[in-house]
């Protein structure tokens, strides 16, 4: 870019580019700001991966709703209503004791907004993408994952069009739990593959 | 296109650094980045692709150490002069009233 800093590579006063950007965009018309005040407080409030837990919750609870999960995923999502931009495909993949499955965009930072909101820096990081591919039992050890060696683990590379689920594995002692206790249990990391679900208690 | 952004399997960037309790924002501006890239979108600026496309051209270096969210600036300004919406120099100006105070 033409702005950038030679010194510091980055564009100074970056907040001040953006806020320049954007009351032009709004004199011609291209935005509108109070809509834009809406989006910011749409994801404080309303997305995030509770969202996704509830997914989850319910496909432990339903077997033919994982059934549908895992076949269809984009329809048994936007059954609860977490379909929309950046979610608009979806592909849920189950953990079990023989597969562990994770997530990762290595060409930018695609990700399932819907679902898990927005995604963290560190699944934005160089460091992620581009070790997830190559050495995915020691960064999932960096999480405190361990994978032992009979488990195969899948690591699935998102594209703009198609964004993943990771269905993590039931939590052993949650027998007769609620959706709605079991959600609790279903953390961002474990739905990334990053995790596994807490535990009770 | 490959380049810088084609990142899978490269050696040399370290661990992992996870923040704990991350915020969706750190400043007030990348929510007024996040929320203008989507109303940019929705007003036919650009398509995914067209989107993606000028962070993938950038220089390496920045590349590497900008903010997310800088990112995005770089590339709705580029696509909003490409389609003729601004100039680059009203960029330049109405940026620089901003830093000396002229407006708010």
């Amino acid at each position: 870019m033409q702005v950038v800093d030679k010194k510091n590579l980055l564009i100074p006063e970056v907040g001040l580019r953006v806020k320049a950007l954007e009351s032009l965009l709004a004199e011609k018309g291209v935005i509108d700001p109070a809509a834009l005040d809406l989006i910011v407080e749409t994801f404080e409030t309303q997305m995030g991966p509770k969202n996704g837990a509830k997914v989850v919750a319910k496909a432990w609870t339903d077997p033919d709703y994982k059934k549908w999960l895992l076949r269809d995923g984009t329809a048994a999502i936007g059954k609860l209503g977490y379909i929309g931009v950046q979610g608009e495909n979806m592909v849920v993949v189950a953990n079990t004791p023989d597969v562990h499955n994770v997530v990762v965009c290595t060409l930018c930072s695609c990700y399932p907004w819907p679902t898990l909101g927005l995604p963290p820096i560190w699944f934005k990081s160089a460091p992620y993408r581009s070790r997830v591919v190559i050495e995915p039992r020691a960064v999932l050890g960096e999480f405190g994952v361990a994978v032992s060696d009979e488990t195969e683990v899948r690591v699935w590379d998102s594209t703009a069009e198609l964004r993943y689920l990771v269905m993590p594995m039931r939590p052993a002692g949650t027998e007769g739990f609620t959706e709605e206790k079991l959600a609790e249990l279903v953390t961002r990391d474990s739905m990334i593959g990053t995790g596994l679900a807490k535990s009770p208690g | 296109m490959n380049g810088i952004h084609d990142i899978g399997g490269h050696h040399g960037y370290g661990p992992v650094i996870v923040e704990a309790n991350e915020p969706n924002f750190h400043e007030v501006w990348e929510g007024r980045m996040l929320s203008m890239m989507i109303g940019c979108f929705a007003a036919g600026v650009y398509n995914v692709d067209q989107f993606r496309h000028p962070i993938e051209k950038m220089d390496p270096r920045h590349y590497l150490l900008s903010s997310y969210y800088e990112k995005w600036l770089c590339t709705v300004e580029q696509n909003c002069i490409d389609t003729g919406i601004v100039t680059r120099d009203e960029v330049d100006a109405r940026h620089k009233q901003l830093i000396e105070g002229k407006v708010t």
